[in-house]
């Protein structure tokens, strides 16, 4: 029973707050570079628009031209800019993956966090639904209810978001059983808090570390999800410019004009191993890797 | 001295990479059979000793000098080969936990055989399984083959941790180190292993280092004593001269903070905590807490000092005046106890079908301090939690200010929930690492009186002054505490809600004696002060005698005794309680 007393005799280096898992995370060079790389990515996706030299959909060149004075990366397949569909193509993907993965951590969040504080039958309702949605694989839940319902935007973040869900839901539900556990929360109940301050104050806030992982790991799938979903048709429709149309929309004259398809590819590649590296990097200070000793 | 089967000198344990000394000048013999007490609060440094008699050290730390000689093996010098040979056969290690030590996947008997095959390759595999059947034997455990093939989850903790010493006796090694080794365990378990220890170690001329924070327990078993403070060695020598003629400053302090099962006198904490490695002073280490150091002790560290008796201390103030043994104090209670404030009859509570709780009466009396004592899975806990309307299985409601209470915490009016209070046994985990202090204490606030921000923060403040904490502590963490402190944020959180009844769950069990002692002072001040009725749950007999009323032995579920704590400690009627007292360590009267 003492042994638990050494650990903090004294050490008040450690913060209570997420400040110093983020500190620790920074730390390790992985997630600089994963950073660093997420960065890029975002700053093409977000800042490329202003800096494209042609109008993303102005015919500059003949269909497949190479690289050229006029187009640095040549021509796609209409002979329109390589670098102006690429430097536009970045928002919706970014910005589409983001939301997504808001709304299906959100809702994640919350039916694990209910079914492993109200435990019984609502528990076991609420994550035997989850489970009927895994049963799906993300791709085909997601180009199911798209085909089916047409492509729009909303439908196509709902439904990643909903294909999420479930998984956040487990992990949520894992972690949380385990602090629901812990004196601090019977010791709320002792004075009559609501259930909902319960989980909102003293138990999601020391979820904080594994859900930030999770945000990491979904927002990947995210990207990869969005990408194929436009790459097959459903997401974006011609002629606007998204990284993972113009894959689709150039693959057949990749012989002779590679450009159009490896600047997306490359893009959308570097973006999820560089959040990998992020998520990476948290996960290992969340463990306690990194932590200075006491 | 002469014959000694360890010698251990200048040994120094550092942080890696840094100037830093874990601990240092650590000089001290044990004779063949002899049994060495080596006792310190946590964070003194006394594992670290007792891993370093094995050759190894925690990741991070180095053993950067000094020399430890085990037989004629100097451990230290030892190639790589050589120390393994010599560990587990010169010399074991019994760990504080036998569950973690010991393989779940083997059986046992694989496992006890393993370490004879090992390291006594010459016996052949019928003299192994003879041996095997002798130790446990010599353990007291039932030697029988079907033993053997058990799994160590099958057995309980006190089992397991015989067994976990059968391993360590199997190849009669020269020296043995326990590290808290009966920490986790019942009094009656404990008293059996200490007898074991002891007879092992007599029979086998085996010597022994226990290492422990518990200096009753080390009264009980060890010739001899070292005291650690802040990594360095502060007083040894002979159990009975230490124990009660101690001559350190910080052995003295410590010897008054330990509650006594043989008397009633008021433990007395040490104000401050043990420095941590980083921030010991450069003079003794002692010198902050102390009440007898000046300008000389905040400089300079104290050289060694041996008194006639053998007797070894560092102390600027060896020579002064007499030896300080511990005064009887004889303190009555005199508190005025007046109606019965919660009571219940025939009470049964259960986990599922399991039942717990049989028959339970039990009544507590306005402003009288009620100990609950028992073992662990006597059902104390689950009482508590009935009280506290935390386990809502049970029949029978518990009556409170002559009414009865609803059973859960929901079913119970707010006045009721504030009136009753909960202090968690681990303050480790009674508190949200991701809230400060003020926030911690500012909820029950909120929810039980209607206040503004400014009175608000005026009560937070209040309610950490009455618990002897600075009003500053408010914006800190939890883990910026020490357990001390935290233990104190939790009390000051229970009493800002104003209650009538104070739920104390083994409310010390995970804090130092010295930090121990000083809850318990803050209790009893409390009392004094505000007429608080207090419900203390406890498995530590000697600790009720400094602060209960009356007293209630649990067993198996059910009360087997309830009455005056002198009367129950001078004139036990259940056999439970007899055994109970004759099984606690306490330690030796001075002359």
């Amino acid at each position: 029973m003492t042994a638990i007393a050494p650990a903090a005799a004294g050490s008040g280096a450690e913060q209570g707050g997420s400040s110093g898992l983020f500190r620790r995370a920074f730390s390790f060079t992985r997630t600089r570079v994963g950073l660093a790389i997420v960065a890029l990515i975002a700053a093409i996706a977000l800042f490329g628009p202003f800096f494209a030299p042609h109008p993303p959909t102005a015919f500059v060149a003949p269909p497949y031209a190479g690289p050229s004075s006029v187009a640095i990366f040549g021509a796609d397949n209409l002979g329109r800019d390589v670098l102006t569909r690429f430097l536009c193509g970045g928002r919706s993907v970014l910005a589409l993956s983001l939301a997504s993965t808001v709304l299906g951590l959100a809702g994640g969040i919350l039916v694990g966090l209910v079914a492993a504080y109200a435990r019984g039958w609502l528990d076991e309702l609420l994550m035997r639904a989850m489970d009927v949605l895994l049963a799906f694989p993300q791709i085909v839940f997601v180009l199911l209810l798209v085909s089916s319902l047409g492509p729009q935007l909303w439908l196509i973040v709902l439904t990643v978001a909903a294909s999420h869900a479930p998984r956040v839901a487990r992990v949520t539900r894992g972690t949380a059983q385990e602090v629901i556990e812990r004196d601090f929360v019977l010791s709320a109940k002792a004075i009559g808090e609501p259930s909902w301050r319960i989980l909102g104050l003293e138990v999601l806030p020391n979820l904080s570390s594994p859900l930030l992982v999770e945000f990491g790991l979904r927002l990947t799938y995210s990207i990869g999800l969005i990408a194929a979903v436009s790459f097959m048709g459903f997401g974006l429709q011609p002629p606007a410019a998204d990284w993972g149309l113009m894959i689709n929309e150039n693959r057949i004259g990749i012989a002779i004009q590679p450009w159009p398809v490896l600047l997306p590819v490359a893009a959308i590649g570097l973006l999820t191993v560089g959040m990998n590296l992020i998520t990476d990097g948290i996960a290992r200070a969340a463990i306690g890797i990194g932590r200075s000793a006491p | 001295m002469t014959g000694a089967a360890v010698v251990v000198e200048g040994l120094r344990v550092g942080l890696a990479g840094s100037p830093l000394a874990i601990v240092e000048e650590i000089d001290f013999e044990i004779a063949a059979s002899e049994v060495l007490g080596l006792v310190g609060e946590s964070g003194s440094g006394k594992t670290t000793v007792g891993l370093a008699l094995l050759g190894h050290c925690r990741r991070g730390a180095e053993i950067t000098a000094g020399r430890i000689m085990i037989g004629d093996i100097e451990i230290l010098r030892a190639d790589p080969a050589a120390l393994r040979a010599a560990r587990g056969r010169i010399v074991a290690y019994v760990p504080q936990d036998p569950g973690t030590a010991l393989n779940p996947a083997l059986r046992v008997g694989e496992q006890l055989e393993e370490m004879l095959a090992a390291h006594l390759p010459e016996m052949n595999a019928a003299a192994r399984r003879t041996r095997l059947l002798e130790m446990l034997e010599e353990v007291r455990l039932p030697a029988t083959a079907a033993l053997l093939r058990r799994f160590a989850h099958q057995f309980s903790g006190g089992q397991q941790q015989r067994l976990a010493l059968a391993m360590a006796f199997a190849c009669r090694p020269r020296l043995i180190v326990l590290d808290e080794p009966t920490t986790g365990l019942d009094v009656s378990t404990q008293a059996h292993v200490l007898r074991t220890v002891r007879e092992l170690c007599r029979a086998h001329g085996v010597a022994a280092l226990y290492v422990s924070h518990d200096l009753a327990v080390v009264a009980e078993l060890a010739h001899r004593v070292v005291v650690m403070y802040a990594g360095r060695i502060v007083e040894q020598g002979a159990g009975r001269d230490v124990f009660t003629a101690a001559r350190h400053p910080y052995t003295e302090r410590l010897l008054r903070a330990i509650p006594d099962p043989a008397r009633r006198r008021s433990v007395v904490g040490i104000p401050g905590h043990a420095p941590s490695v980083a921030r010991r002073p450069s003079g003794c280490a002692f010198a902050p807490r102390c009440d007898r150091a000046t300008e000389l002790c905040r400089q300079t560290f104290p050289p060694v000092t041996t008194l006639p008796n053998g007797q070894r201390l560092r102390c600027w103030h060896a020579g002064d005046g007499a030896a300080h043994g511990l005064s009887e104090k004889g303190e009555e209670a005199t508190l005025e106890v007046g109606p019965a404030l919660l009571s219940m009859r025939g009470l049964d509570a259960s986990y599922g079908d399991f039942t717990v709780l049989q028959a339970v009466e039990l009544e507590v009396r306005t402003g009288e301090c009620l100990a609950l004592v028992g073992e662990s899975g006597s059902g104390k806990t689950t009482l508590a939690r009935c009280i506290a309307g935390l386990h809502h299985h049970y029949t029978q409601p518990v009556v409170f200010r002559g009414r009865p209470l609803g059973r859960a915490v929901g079913e119970r009016d707010q006045d009721a929930r504030r009136r009753i209070q909960y202090v968690f046994q681990n303050p480790y985990a009674s508190l949200n690492p991701r809230r400060t202090v003020g926030e911690a204490i500012a909820r029950p606030l909120r929810l039980f009186f209607d206040l503004g921000r400014g009175s608000l923060a005026r009560r937070v403040a209040g309610a950490l002054e009455k618990v002897s904490l600075p009003a500053a502590l408010a914006g800190r963490y939890p883990d910026q505490l020490s357990g001390g402190e935290r233990q104190r944020v939790a009390i000051a959180r229970a009493l800002a809600a104003e209650p009538d009844l104070l739920v104390c769950d083994e409310i010390t069990s995970a804090l130092d004696v010295s930090v121990q002692a000083a809850i318990m002072e803050l209790l009893a001040g409390l009392r004094g002060s505000t007429g608080l009725s207090l419900l203390f749950v406890t498995h530590n007999l000697a600790l009720i005698r400094t602060i209960a009323d009356r007293v209630a032995v649990m067993s198996a579920g059910r009360i087997v005794e309830i009455g005056a704590t002198e009367a129950i400690f001078g004139t036990p009627q259940a056999d439970y309680t007899r055994e109970l007292l004759t099984n606690t360590p306490g330690l030796p009267t001075a002359a």
